[in-house]
């Protein structure tokens, strides 16, 4: 049978706030086990939570960038469960009046189409602990540090149909929130983390089927892959006639398989209330609007500009701006030598590669964007070409200086005195006869293939030092005899 | 509206409560009665009120982003039954 696949998302995003949630505790990764941590954020008796300020701006912003409703009346409310590494029995969150209403994304998608992904709601809430399965005498360890960190959990709307689309989705989730500063989506270390609701149907079906959720997938790669293998699992069962059960599952990168983590005995029974230790967050329009004004461009604007001001192609656009930290090394690369073609088939061919091959991320490149800047400049005004430049960079790369000063130690400007270049030129002509009278005598289609013999050797004699946009008419000429 | 003992032991498991037998029964009787009295509060129309999350007619105060709080891990560590490494211990939860 021919299956649709239905996906909702929610997303859980780590705001990049100093202090926690509810506590002045520092949020911090990777500090010694509970050295971050305050009564409230241990659930001590008596202890109250105080909301922070900045969480709340950045709940706001995020609603503003993805054109939602914002809750000027927002609730906090208390999910209970239990669980060691939730002191309080109960995870502070919002249910019923979140922060952020209805929004949507419009997902730009591999194939250039465009698809509008509904969010239903982001809500504030804080995160629990952390439970250490290793062995400690027989027991469990438990670390609070990340307990009350605070989170924004952006839930989408089942309208996502592939897994190429969810990793679309995601992705611009990840990059609205790092260019609004809010997030710094480092997914290797939870700032970002996916669970994935799916559900298949027979084409056409108006219906869904039952879903399953897998739980907490964090990295664009895992979010792919988890979810082919769910459709797959789903679809064996429903080919063979049964029945998909209701259950959270977790998806092992390893086997690369899903599996179950708990069966529906066990479905959570939250018992939401609102928080009796927090009151409701009323906000001003005024407040609102405010935050609204200080929006910084996003990517998708970015992207727009970049076609009109810089004359780049969508698809140039769109990779550029698809991270603040590239188009902002993109843009100030591009004030230095003023060629966005250019700087663009740099930013995206040299220093992408090098930056994989080192498994390195922009803001660490070992070149910043003005000394970027400056070795394209030399491409630019002919004082080296593209090949010679691919070496350039690779020094400046190594830590051997600037563009201009590598360019000088290493003798590697180019050669444009013309009186230079045809005495070259006649040089190789006078010790290639055979091949030049073999040139002379064929048609203009040969001649055409045949020319880059001797482009060759004058590049060679010249070290790669003469300039092709130079070099060709003159040979040309001279061939001709 | 009534409970039965069914629910009353599902309460009590979500809540980590072991109930005895005369327990349960006890409980089924009060908050059968605590139903009663919601059955009866329902029957006030509330047409046009909104919904209350608080009582007080106030609205939350704000905290700066500050970080205020110094780390006081060995006082907190101290209340714990058991502690190794900097961690709270606790019955081992997954097998």
């Amino acid at each position: 049978m021919n299956w649709e696949v239905v996906i909702g998302l929610e997303i859980h995003t780590q705001l990049s706030t100093k202090s926690k949630l509810f506590s002045g505790a520092a949020v911090g990764f990777g500090a010694e086990p509970n050295t971050q941590t305050t009564l409230v954020d241990l659930g001590m008796p008596g202890a109250l939570p105080v909301f922070n300020k900045e969480a709340l701006r950045m709940a706001v912003m995020f609603g503003h960038a993805i054109n939602a409703e914002i809750g000027m009346t927002s609730v906090f409310a208390r999910k209970n469960y239990f669980y060691p590494d939730l002191p309080k029995g109960y995870q502070t969150s919002q249910m019923d009046h979140p922060i952020v209403g209805k929004g949507y994304l419009d997902v730009m998608l591999d194939d250039g189409t465009t698809s509008r992904v509904g969010i239903t709601r982001a809500h504030l809430e804080e995160d629990a602990g952390k439970s250490l399965h290793e062995d400690f005498q027989g027991m469990t360890g438990i670390d609070l540090n990340r307990s009350s960190t605070p989170l924004l959990e952006i839930v989408s709307e089942p309208d996502i149909r592939s897994a190429k689309e969810a990793v679309a989705y995601v992705k611009m989730i990840h990059s609205i929130v790092t260019y609004l500063g809010i997030c710094d989506g480092n997914m290797a270390e939870g700032s970002m983390r996916c669970d994935i609701n799916l559900s298949l149907r027979p084409k056409g079906q108006k219906e869904y089927g039952t879903r399953t959720e897998i739980k907490n997938v964090n990295s664009f790669r895992f979010i792919e892959k988890a979810i082919y293998t769910e459709i797959e699992r789903q679809a064996d069962i429903l080919e063979d006639g049964g029945r998909i059960i209701q259950e959270t599952r977790l998806y092992d990168p390893e086997k690369n398989e899903t599996r179950s983590m708990r069966s529906k005995e066990d479905a959570n029974d939250y018992r939401y209330f609102p928080c009796p230790d927090l009151l409701p967050v009323v906000l001003t329009q005024e407040y609102v609007d405010n935050i609204k004004a200080t929006l910084p461009e996003l990517p998708s604007q970015k992207a727009a500009r970049f076609q009109s001001e810089h004359a780049l192609s969508e698809y140039d656009a769109n990779v550029l701006s698809s991270s603040r930290a590239m188009a902002d090394f993109f843009e100030n690369a591009n004030n230095v030598v003023k060629d966005p073609k250019l700087t663009a088939n740099w930013v995206m061919g040299e220093l992408s590669k090098l930056l994989n091959q080192e498994q390195l991320d922009i803001e660490n490149s070992p070149v910043n964007a003005q000394a970027f800047g400056e070795l394209l400049v030399r491409i630019k005004d002919n004082t080296i070409n593209g090949k010679t430049a691919k070496d350039v960079f690779q020094a400046m790369w190594d830590g051997e200086g600037s563009a201009d000063a590598i360019i000088e130690a290493k003798g590697l400007k180019q050669v444009t005195d013309t009186g230079a270049i045809e005495a070259m030129i006649q040089t190789i002509l006078d010790a290639n006869a055979a091949q030049v009278e073999q040139y002379r005598a064929a048609d203009e289609d040969k001649q055409k293939k045949m020319i880059g013999f001797f482009v060759g050797q004058v590049m060679k004699a010249s070290q790669g030092k003469a300039n092709p946009g130079l070099v060709n008419p003159i040979l040309a000429k001279m061939l001709k005899g | 509206m009534s409970i039965d003992k069914q629910d009353v032991q599902k309460i009590a498991h979500l809540a980590r409560l072991a109930l005895t037998e005369t327990d349960a029964d006890q409980y089924q009787h009060s908050l059968s009665s605590v139903l009663a009295l919601v059955e009866q509060m329902q029957s006030v129309n509330t047409d046009g009120v909104e919904p209350l999350s608080n009582p007080l007619e106030m609205t939350q105060r704000l905290r700066e982003d500050i970080v205020t709080e110094e780390n006081r891990r060995d006082a907190f560590l101290a209340n714990a039954p058991q502690t190794e490494a900097g961690l709270f211990l606790v019955p081992k939860v997954i097998d």
